[in-house]
């Protein structure tokens, strides 16, 4: 410590960045950091979304496992090595995931006018996008939905959008879609807006649009000329099964829209820091995709200059393999089912407990979280008092529920609800 | 009707079609002295046995898992590689380190920062960060930099007559900045020629940076690789904090002396004056890298700090670098042997003055040209070669290759 006080004695003149403010802290890793720190034999974290087992921890799929020590026997056999991939990342795995996402009977597969740019998980692919919209394309005006993942805003802000709005989404009275306010918003969006769309399984809400209500965003979307830019980070872990998860990005592909689609094998393939994931762009015609390609291709060299080989390889192996392709959505299955049995577990005690309120969104969201309607007065007192972690938005990660813990956060939540009612 | 319909086809980066024509070149005996990746003498990719030791050891660990990393990375990697870079001692204390998608990502990452920021943001440089990239450097430096919307400017750097710095031209150019300017500097094996600083011009750079109120940015992308002594590389970003007690930022990649290429494994640290700003900064960084990547892969992290981190290990790592950088240095003295031996005209001796991975032979692009077409040698046309790609097995025709094209475009003029 001597060292240190005298070395900052002798630093002790004006830094360059002494005017650099703290960064505000981010609430979702905040939660953790506090659950983390908490001592009470009861705590139940629900907030980051990453998949747990009914034990309550992570779940490495048996199938990564197999993928991974493949892998390392390929490098033992001089398969494989850590050379650099391509710029637009490794092609298998970029075909292979467009094609999963799009289907193969889809005609953008078919008429070979969609692509795949391997990016840095979801977000990676957000952000090439948005690089590649802003900077090529010359758009400056996004929307996202109020309300939407944390990140989507920061990302596109970074990219240089100047313009980044909300459209409505969530209706706290109904616990449902504002889709009369969503339209009403995307009908007043300039031409050429970006407009973000989660894919399936909303975050933070859980409320997708009917296949109805995408019919009518989409005559809007194609009436306005507004350009949709798809999140799709729960392929198969929304309904368990990835074709139906895909239906909305198909739907607007078969409607004849050119789009982006952001993919993210982070929850699907429980591979989160590996950083797998796709920029899959559909246009409708082939004559562009060359320049695109090249014009992607020096975004990426000024951004990381080529993706991380290891988690886009196992996924890849895994895609390639029938077998083992099988065995992935079987996980994907059980991941899912597992989800579905909580919402319904939470539904009926909450309904058998008489807590106040509707309950019935609880098992009508999708995917990995819910918004409860707790308002942040609950969420509040669910922390202090009964050590339950969750946004104060009152979204919940239905992922840190199980079989363990189920009665106690029922209960927790109606002795929430019924001291602020 | 696309879209799209309007976009220019961008220039395709030369090194990698070079490295297509490259693959694409049936010839057998076919050299490739372009991209700048190791290979043994037997002209192969290495994976180093400390990268397979470490990899077997997280493949068994029954705590392996795949959850996310921090904003921040993966904070043993973050504090291993600070120490590799600073050494020992207090001033870790106050450096704010953040893993990155490699050297570019570390370089990308520096540029939201500034931009976020305003730093490097001068009284001239119309509300822009100002950078001072060297002549030549990395052309992916300008790509990078401007694509951030950074206010560039080249400073003189290679003397190409003696292949040595022009440091009273650099020394010149940069004591005219204003405070604040970024200054890119090479923390060692300079990329593409070779030519490193001495150690007094190394003073003579600190000292006009300090004077002049200017901020450091170092790409270190080879540190151990270019004396094969990892201390010794970092001399002179460790003389830059520890004897003039600059701030400075630090691009660091593990790609190359790690063999980790495809595994993006990097960090971005920023020195400062007190760890209260440095814990700031880190924040802000990382704060950055999410809007980028929201978290950096684990693999190549996980890999690099298990041996970091590990004694026996490390040292092994050491002998790694011993081996990579001795052979290249090797090949260096087998090249300017073979050319002096050959008569082949012309002073080539600076081959065995520059050091790293690269060498600017002074082969002017017809030369290059010729190589190629005639001869199925592909190397970038401002004549750099990658000593990796020169091995027992093919130097002798590399040799006899440059000394053809040598005697048939210098036969004709006056100069030499």
């Amino acid at each position: 410590t001597k060292l240190i006080l005298l070395d900052s004695l002798l630093q002790e003149k004006m830094s360059m960045f002494a005017d650099v403010a703290a960064a505000p802290p981010i609430e979702v890793f905040q939660l953790g950091r506090d659950y983390q720190a908490d001592t009470d034999p009861n705590k139940v974290s629900l907030g980051v979304g990453a998949y747990r087992t009914d034990e309550g921890k992570p779940w490495i799929l048996p199938v990564v496992k197999k993928a991974e020590a493949l892998l390392a026997q390929k490098i033992d056999k001089e398969e494989i090595n850590h050379e650099y991939l391509p710029v637009l990342g490794h092609e298998s795995f970029a075909a292979s995931a467009t094609k999963m996402l799009l289907g193969e009977s889809s005609p953008a597969v078919k008429e070979d006018r969609s692509f795949g740019v391997q990016a840095l998980s979801g977000t990676g692919a957000l952000r090439v996008g948005a690089e590649f919209l802003k900077n090529i394309m010359g758009r400056d005006t996004a929307y996202y939905s109020d309300p939407t993942w944390g990140n989507h805003g920061l990302i596109f802000k970074n990219a240089g959008f100047k313009t980044i709005n909300k459209y409505r989404y969530w209706d706290a009275d109904s616990k449902g879609l504002n889709f009369a306010g969503m339209i009403e918003d995307l009908n007043n969006a300039p031409e050429g807006a970006v407009i973000i769309l989660h894919a399936c399984a909303h975050n933070p809400t859980g409320i997708d649009p009917s296949k109805e209500q995408w019919g009518q965003i989409a005559d809007l979307i194609k009436t306005k000329n507004l350009f949709p830019f798809f999140d799709c980070a729960y392929q198969g872990f929304a309904s368990g099964c990835l074709d139906t998860d895909a239906w909305t990005v198909r739907y607007f592909v078969e409607r004849g829209f050119e789009l982006f689609c952001s993919q993210s094998f982070s929850k699907n393939f429980g591979l989160y820091n590996e950083r797998a994931g796709n920029l899959t762009v559909v246009v409708n015609d082939v004559s562009p995709i060359t320049s695109m390609k090249s014009q992607l291709t020096l975004l990426v060299r000024a951004m990381y200059s080529n993706p991380p080989a290891h988690g886009a390889r196992i996924v890849d192996v895994v895609l390639q393999d029938p077998d083992m392709y099988q065995e992935w959505r079987d996980c994907i299955k059980i991941m899912a089912n597992r989800i579905i049995d909580m919402r319904k577990g939470l539904r009926e005690r909450l309904e058998k407990l008489g807590t106040p309120g509707t309950w019935n969104h609880i098992t009508e969201q999708i995917g990995m979280f819910s918004y409860t309607g707790l308002t942040p007065e609950m969420c509040e007192f669910l922390k202090k008092e009964k050590h339950l972690y969750l946004l104060k938005s009152g979204r919940i990660s239905m992922c840190g529920v199980n079989n363990g813990n189920l009665d106690y956060v029922a209960q927790a939540i109606h002795d929430a609800v019924t001291k602020f009612q | 009707m696309s879209f799209f319909q309007e976009i220019p086809e961008a220039p395709a980066d030369p090194i990698f079609a070079l490295t297509t024509a490259f693959k694409a070149d049936p010839a057998a005996d076919k050299i490739n002295v372009g991209v700048g990746a190791y290979r043994t003498d037997d002209g192969k990719p290495w994976v180093l046995p400390v990268v397979q030791e470490a990899k077997k050891r997280l493949l068994t660990d029954p705590s392996a898992h795949h959850e996310y990393l921090p904003m921040s990375g993966y904070e043993p990697l973050n504090k291993s590689a600070a120490k590799l870079i600073f050494g020992e001692g207090p001033t870790l204390q106050r450096v704010a380190s953040v893993q990155a998608i490699s050297g570019t990502g570390a370089l990308r990452l520096f540029g939201e920062l500034a931009k976020k920021f305003k730093i490097a943001v001068t009284p001239d440089s119309g509300g822009r960060p100002r950078i001072l990239l060297p002549t030549p450097t990395w052309p992916n430096h300008n790509h990078l930099f401007a694509t951030c919307g950074f206010d560039l400017h080249m400073y003189p750097y290679l003397d190409s007559t003696t292949m040595t710095v022009d440091i009273d031209k650099m020394i010149d150019f940069i004591s005219k900045q204003n405070p604040g300017t970024a200054v890119l500097l090479h923390g060692c094996a300079h990329n593409p020629t070779g030519v490193d600083p001495t150690k007094e011009e190394w003073k003579r750079i600190g000292q006009v940076i300090k004077e002049k109120r200017l901020l450091p940015l170092f790409d270190i992308a080879y540190q151990g690789f270019a004396t094969g002594d990892l201390d010794k590389d970092a001399w002179a970003i460790r003389y830059f904090v520890n004897e003039l007690g600059l701030e400075c930022f630090v691009a660091q990649s593990f790609s190359k002396n790690f063999g980790l290429y495809g595994e993006r494994c990097g960090c971005l640290h920023a020195m400062t004056t007190s760890p209260e700003i440095a814990a700031k900064l880190k924040g802000q960084m990382a704060r950055e890298s999410r809007a980028l990547v929201s978290n950096c892969p684990s693999f190549g992290a996980k890999i690099v700090a298990t041996v970091l981190e590990d004694p026996s290990l490390y040292a092994q790592w050491q002998e790694s670098l011993r081996i990579m950088s001795g052979r290249i240095l090797k090949m260096r003295q087998a090249l300017v042997e073979g050319l002096q031996k050959h008569g082949t005209p012309g002073n080539w001796s600076h081959i065995t003055r520059q050091i790293g991975m690269f060498s600017f032979t002074g082969l002017t692009k017809e030369e290059c040209t010729l190589l190629k077409n005639d001869h199925h040698i592909y190397m970038t046309q401002n004549g750099r070669i990658s000593l990796a790609g020169l091995n027992t097995g093919n130097l002798d025709r590399f040799v006899k290759a440059v000394d053809t094209v040598v005697r048939q475009t210098r036969s004709e003029s006056s100069r030499l």
